[in-house]
C-alpha cells in the first residue's frame, strides 16, 4: 500500500479537519458527509481516512471521545482542538493560494 | 494546548496500547456496521450486505496497522518486537545461545575489570593540586649502562637545585627511611617504614593535612627538634584515630619525636607501605646531608606557568654539569632527566597492565569472531527463510537489523553477566596484584559503565554485522535455487567461515605464544639460582637502634649472643648474619678505590654492593669459597680491616689477576680506609630480576654502629624453616623486648615475593590464552560440522562411487585444517612482534625462544586436530543410501 502523495494527503488533512469544524462526527459520518458535500465527487477510501485521523490526533489538532449515536451504539467523535482550529485556517489559506495560483495558470493564455 | 494534546496522545498510545488498539478494532467495525446498513437499506439481504461492506472497506487488518503506524511509539513497538523475536529464536537453540552468552561475559567482564585497573592506575591523574604540572627529576650519568639511567638524588645536589634554579615554582624532595617505634609505656615494638620529606613536600604536591600542621624550614634541618607527621592508616592503627595525640611525643629508634599532624586518608604517596614522615634534613648526619655523592632522594618539581620544562631542566642541567665538575672525583652525574610524576608513579606496572589489556581485547575479538562465526552457520541454516522474505517484499535493512538483534541480545545478556563477573573480580585483581600503585583509586564507575555498555553495542556490531549481511545478501533468486538437490554446499559463506576461523586462530596463537614467553620468563625466575642454598632458609631481619647500641662493644655483644642462642636452638643446622640476604634487594652501595691500580682511569667510581657478614655466613648458606679464606673470629672491633670480595668483583675489577692481598680504599663519610681482600666467594643475586653485581663484603664484627647494626639472622633448619619463627624471635626479645624484628620469611617466600607480579601476569594471560585456544577449538568443530552437514550429499555420492573411507576422513581435515596452517603462519608472524613488544617483561627469555614457539604451536595443532577429528570422523562414517536420502 503505498502512501497517498503530500497533495492529497495535505487535501484531506484539509477536508477532514473542516468537515468537523462544526460539530464532532466519527469517521464514517465523516467521510460520507465529505461524499455528499462534494456531490460525490470526493471518495474518500477508508484506507486514508484512518490513518489521516489517527496522524492528527497524534499531532493533537483533533481529539477523539466515544459517546454514543443517534442509533445507541458508541462510536468514536472526533473534534477539533483548539490548535486543531487553527491549523484549520492555515491549512485553507494555504489551499486557497494554491488552487487561486493553479487556477491562473490553467485558465490564463 | 497542543503539545498537551499530543503528550497525552503519546502517553495513551505509551501506556494504554491496548485498549487503544481495541477501540480502533471498534472504530473500523463501527465503520463496517454502518456501511452494511447501508448496503441493507439499499435492499440487501444482512449476508450480502456484510460481504459487499467488507469488499468496499479492504483489509481490516492492513488498515488497522496502517493506521496504528501513525501513533507515537511505532518504531519503539517494532524494535521490541524484534526483540522478541530475537528472543525467540536464541531460545530454540539454548546450548547456542547459552556458549555464546558465557563466551561474550567473559570476554566483555575481562575486558571491563582491565579498563577499571587500567583507568585508575594509569589514565586518572594523581591525587594532587594539578598534577599535570609534577615533574620528577633525577640525576643522569651519562655514560651509565646499567638501570634505565634515571639515578636518585644526593641531598647536596637537591639543595642546590633548589636554591640556585628558578625555572621551576618549587622543588621539594622525599626519600625511604625506617624506624623502630616503640611507645612510652610497654607498648608493642613495630618496625615501620617511613619517608623523609622536605618541608615543602605538601604544598608543592597541594595537599593539606587532615589534622595539624607540616613541616616547618626550622625543622627541615640535620638535629633540629624532633617532629613526625603520621599517616592516616597509623594514626587509626596504632593510635585509634585519636586527635590527642597531636603535640605527644612516640619514640622513634628510641628517640623521642613529636607528632604534628595526621596526612588525609587517601594519601599514600609514594607507596601504601609507608607510615609516617619525618623532616627530609633528619634523615640525615650533617655530614651526609652536605655530600653530593650520596644518592637517595626522589625530586619533585612543579612546573612555574609560562615556563617549558624543556627550560628549566636546562638550567638544572647546566648547574648539575658545575657541580659534576666541582665534585671531579666523585660520583657526581654530570646531567639531570625529568619524567612526568604518573610516569614515575606507575613505571613498574604500565607494561604489564597494557599486555594484559591487549591480551582480553585479544580475547573480546576471538569471543566475537566465534559467537559471528556461529551466527553465520544460523544464518545460513536461515537463508531460504531470508530469501522468501526479501522475495516478498522485506527490506533488507529490516532484515538485517532483525539478524542484528539477535547478536544485540546476545551481548547485552554477556555484557551484564560480565559486567557482574566483573564487579567482582575487578577488586580481587587489584588486591592480589603485588605493589600495584594507586590501587585504592580503582573502582567501577559512570565511566566504567558507559565503558561496557560502548563495548556491548561494539561487539554486537561486530559479531552481528557480517554475518547478517552475508546471510541477506543478494542472489535472492541464487538462494531459491539452491533448492532442495544442492551438492557442494554454498562456497562464498564456507569462505567467509574460514577467514573469520583464520583470524581467530592467528589471534589465538598471538596470545599463546605472549602467554608462553611471560610463563617461561616467570618459571626462569622462579627457578633462578640465587647463589645460596635455597631450602630451609629463614630470615628474621632487625636493627640495633643507635642510641642504645652506641660503641662497637654493644652492638657485637647483642649480634653474638644472639647468635649463640640460635645455634643452640634444635632444629637449626647454621645460623649466621648478614646486612641483607641474597635476593633480598640491594639496600646499599658503596664506592671506592684500589691503591694498587692507577687511579682515575676510570670517570666514574668504581661501586658495588656493600654486605656486613659474620665469619660463619658463607658456610651457613654454602656459598663457595673461590680463593683465599673466610673471616676469622678474632677480624673484629679495630681489626676488622679485611674483605672478602664476590667472584663478579674480582672478574670486574681485577680481570685476570688474582685480588688476594690486594686492597681496597673506601671512605666511610669523608674518612678514607684500606681493606685487604682476603678471600674471594661465588656470586649471589640481590635480586632475582636483575643481573648480577659485584658484592663487598666487610666484617659485622666490627661492630661500627651505622654499618654493623642492621643484620638478618639467616638460620638454615632441618625442617620447615617457619616454624622456627616464633622460637627465634622469643630469643631476639629475651635479649632486647623492645626491638622488633620484621620482615620474618623464608628465601623461598623473597623468591615467591620478587616472583609475585610477573606470576600474576603470567598465570593471567595464560589464563585468557587458553580460554582463547577453548573458544578456537569450539570455532573450529563449528564450522567443520556445519560443512559436513553441508556437504553431506557429495560425501553420500563420493563413497557410493567408491571413495575410500580413509580417503573422506583426509579431505575433511585438510578441509579443516587449511585455515588453522594459514591462521597459524599469520599468527606466528604476530607472535614474534608481540614478542619484541613486551621484551622489556622477559627475563631471561629471549621473544623468538624456540621453546615457546613449538611448544604452542604444538598444542594449538593438537587442538584443531581434535577439533577437525569429530567432524571428519562423521563424515567418514556416511551412509550412502542414507545419505542420498537426507533431504
Amino acid at each position: 500500500m503505498g502512501k497517498p502523495s503530500d497533495l492529497v494527503q495535505g487535501t484531506l488533512d484539509l477536508l477532514i479537519l473542516k468537515t468537523i469544524s462544526l460539530e464532532p462526527k466519527h469517521g464514517w459520518a465523516i467521510a460520507k458527509r465529505i461524499q455528499q458535500i462534494s456531490n460525490e465527487v470526493l471518495q474518500v477510501q477508508q484506507g486514508s481516512l484512518y490513518p489521516a485521523l489517527h496522524r492528527l490526533e497524534q499531532q493533537g489538532w483533533i481529539r477523539a471521545k466515544w459517546s454514543e449515536t443517534e442509533g445507541g451504539r458508541q462510536a468514536k467523535f472526533y473534534s477539533l482542538t483548539a490548535a486543531g482550529r487553527a491549523q484549520l485556517e492555515r491549512e485553507r489559506e494555504s489551499w486557497n493560494r494554491l488552487s487561486t495560483a493553479i487556477n491562473l495558470v490553467v485558465e490564463g493564455t | 494546548m497542543r503539545w498537551f494534546e499530543r503528550f497525552r496522545m503519546a502517553m495513551l498510545t505509551l501506556f494504554r496500547r491496548r485498549t487503544e488498539t481495541v477501540r480502533l478494532d471498534d472504530e473500523l467495525h463501527f465503520h463496517l456496521e454502518q456501511q452494511a446498513a447501508e448496503y441493507i437499506t439499499h435492499g440487501l439481504s444482512p449476508d450480502e450486505a456484510r460481504s459487499a461492506a467488507l469488499r468496499a472497506f479492504g483489509n481490516p487488518t492492513l488498515l488497522r496497522d496502517e493506521a496504528r503506524s501513525h501513533w507515537s511509539w511505532s518504531r519503539l513497538e517494532k524494535f521490541s518486537r524484534d526483540i522478541r523475536y530475537g528472543a525467540r529464536t536464541l531460545t530454540r537453540s539454548p546450548g547456542f545461545a547459552l556458549t555464546a552468552i558465557i563466551v561474550m561475559a567473559l570476554g566483555i567482564g575481562a575486558t571491563t575489570s582491565l579498563f577499571t585497573i587500567v583507568r585508575a592506575v594509569l589514565l586518572k591523574p594523581l591525587p594532587f593540586r594539578d598534577p599535570g604540572k609534577l615533574v620528577m627529576v633525577y640525576e643522569h650519568f651519562r655514560d651509565s649502562t646499567s638501570g634505565d639511567g634515571f639515578n636518585v638524588v644526593s641531598a647536596a645536589d637537591f639543595r642546590d637545585w633548589r636554591q640556585q634554579t628558578h625555572g621551576f615554582e618549587d622543588m621539594a624532595a622525599w626519600r625511604y627511611y625506617g624506624f623502630n617505634l616503640t611507645g612510652e609505656h610497654a607498648e608493642l615494638p613495630e618496625v615501620v617504614e617511613a619517608a623523609g620529606g622536605s618541608w615543602n613536600l605538601l604544598s608543592v604536591l597541594g595537599t593539606q593535612l587532615a589534622l595539624g600542621r607540616t613541616f616547618t624550614p626550622e625543622e627541615d634541618q640535620p638535629e633540629a627538634s624532633h617532629v613526625v607527621l603520621l599517616t592516616w592508616s597509623l594514626f587509626q592503627r596504632r593510635f585509634a584515630g585519636d586527635a590527642s595525640i597531636l603535640g605527644k611525643p612516640i619514640r622513634l629508634d628510641t628517640n623521642l619525636y613529636t607528632v604534628i599532624g595526621v596526612l588525609p586518608s587517601w594519601f599514600n604517596y609514594p607507596d601504601p607501605h609507608i607510615q609516617l614522615w619525618v623532616p627530609y634534613a633528619q634523615t640525615f648526619t650533617p655530614e651526609a646531608y652536605a655530600m653530593h655523592d650520596n644518592h637517595q632522594s626522589h625530586v619533585i618539581a612543579r612546573l612555574r606557568p609560562g615556563v617549558s620544562v624543556a627550560a628549566a631542566i636546562r638550567e638544572v642541567s647546566a648547574l648539575q654539569y658545575r657541580l659534576h665538575l666541582a665534585n671531579a672525583s666523585k660520583p657526581v652525574a654530570e646531567d639531570v632527566v625529568w619524567r612526568p610524576m604518573i610516569d614515575d608513579v606507575v613505571r613498574d606496572v604500565k607494561t604489564p597492565l597494557i599486555v594484559l589489556l591487549s591480551a582480553v581485547g585479544c580475547m573480546l575479538l576471538i569471543a566475537c569472531l566465534n559467537v559471528s562465526n556461529l551466527l553465520v552457520a544460523r544464518g545460513a541454516s536461515r537463508r531460504k527463510e531470508f530469501a522468501v522474505r526479501g522475495a516478498l517484499g522485506g527490506s533488507r535493512l529490516t532484515l538485517i537489523s532483525e539478524q542484528m538483534i539477535e547478536s544485540l541480545l546476545i551481548c547485552i545478556a554477556g555484557g551484564t553477566l560480565g559486567l557482574f563477573l566483573s564487579f567482582m573480580v575487578t577488586h580481587w585483581l587489584a588486591d592480589h596484584w603485588k605493589d600495584l600503585p594507586r590501587a585504592e583509586a580503582i573502582h567501577l564507575d559512570a565511566t566504567v559503565l558507559v565503558f561496557s555498555v560502548g563495548l556491548v553495542f561494539l561487539t554486537a556490531l561486530l559479531a552481528g554485522l557480517l554475518p547478517a549481511i552475508s546471510s541477506t545478501g543478494t542472489g535472492i533468486f541464487n538462494a531459491l535455487q539452491e533448492s532442495s538437490r544442492s551438492i557442494g554446499g554454498s562456497v562464498s559463506r564456507a569462505r567467509l567461515r574460514k577467514t573469520l576461523l583464520t583470524a581467530e586462530i592467528a589471534l589465538t596463537v598471538i596470545l599463546l605464544v605472549s602467554a608462553g614467553l611471560l610463563f617461561k620468563s616467570f618459571l626462569h625466575l622462579r627457578t633462578s639460582d640465587l647463589g645460596c642454598v635455597m631450602d630451609h632458609v629463614l630470615t628474621i631481619k632487625y636493627g640495633l637502634p643507635e642510641k642504645q647500641y652506641d660503641t662497637r662493644e654493644k652492638v657485637i655483644a647483642f649480634h653474638e649472643s644472639l647468635l649463640e642462642r640460635v645455634r643452640r636452638l634444635p632444629g637449626v643446622r647454621a645460623a649466621a648474619l648478614v646486612s641483607t640476604p641474597p635476593g633480598g634487594g640491594w639496600e646499599s652501595d658503596e664506592s671506592f678505590t684500589i691503591p694498587e691500580r692507577p687511579s682515575s682511569s676510570f670517570r666514574l667510581q668504581d661501586d658495588a654492593l656493600l654486605r656486613t657478614i659474620d665469619p660463619g655466613y658463607f658456610t651457613a648458606l654454602q656459598i663457595p669459597l673461590l680463593q683465599g679464606r673466610f673471616f676469622t673470629d678474632q677480624e673484629r672491633l679495630n681489626r676488622d680491616h679485611y674483605i672478602i670480595v664476590s667472584k663478579k668483583f674480582a672478574d670486574q675489577f681485577f680481570s685476570g689477576e688474582s685480588p688476594l692481598g690486594k686492597h681496597i680504599n673506601v671512605a666511610w663519610n669523608g674518612k678514607p680506609e684500606n681493606y685487604e681482600i682476603v678471600g674471594v666467594v661465588g656470586d649471589t643475586l640481590w635480586s632475582v630480576t636483575d643481573p648480577v653485581k659485584a658484592t663487598m663484603y666487610f666484617p659485622i664484627l666490627s661492630g661500627t654502629p651505622d654499618q654493623a647494626s642492621d643484620a638478618t639472622i639467616v638460620a638454615r633448619t632441618v625442617a620447615d624453616p617457619l616454624a622456627l619463627s616464633i622460637p627465634i624471635q622469643q630469643q631476639v626479645a629475651a635479649l632486647d623486648p623492645a626491638l622488633p624484628v620484621y620482615d620474618v620469611l623464608t628465601l623461598q617466600q623473597i623468591l615467591g615475593k620478587a616472583t609475585a607480579s610477573q606470576s600474576f601476569s603470567a598465570t593471567l594471560v595464560l589464563a585468557f590464552a587458553s580460554l582463547s585456544l577453548l573458544l578456537a577449538a569450539i570455532g573450529l568443530y563449528g564450522v567443520l560440522s556445519y560443512l559436513v552437514t553441508q556437504r553431506i550429499t557429495e560425501i553420500g555420492i563420493r563413497i557410493a562411487l567408491g571413495a575410500q573411507r580413509a580417503e573422506v576422513l583426509r579431505l575433511m581435515l585438510f578441509d579443516g585444517l587449511r585455515p588453522v596452517l594459514l591462521g597459524l603462519l599469520i599468527g606466528l608472524a604476530g607472535g614474534a612482534g608481540a614478542g619484541a613488544l613486551i621484551r622489556s617483561i622477559l627475563y631471561g627469555t629471549s621473544p623468538l625462544d624456540p621453546v615457546v614457539f613449538v611448544a604452542m604451536v604444538g598444542s594449538l595443532l593438537v587442538t584443531a586436530l581434535i577439533a577437525c577429528w569429530l567432524p571428519a570422523i562423521r563424515a567418514s562414517r556416511i551412509e550412502p543410501m542414507q545419505a542420498l536420502r537426507t533431504e
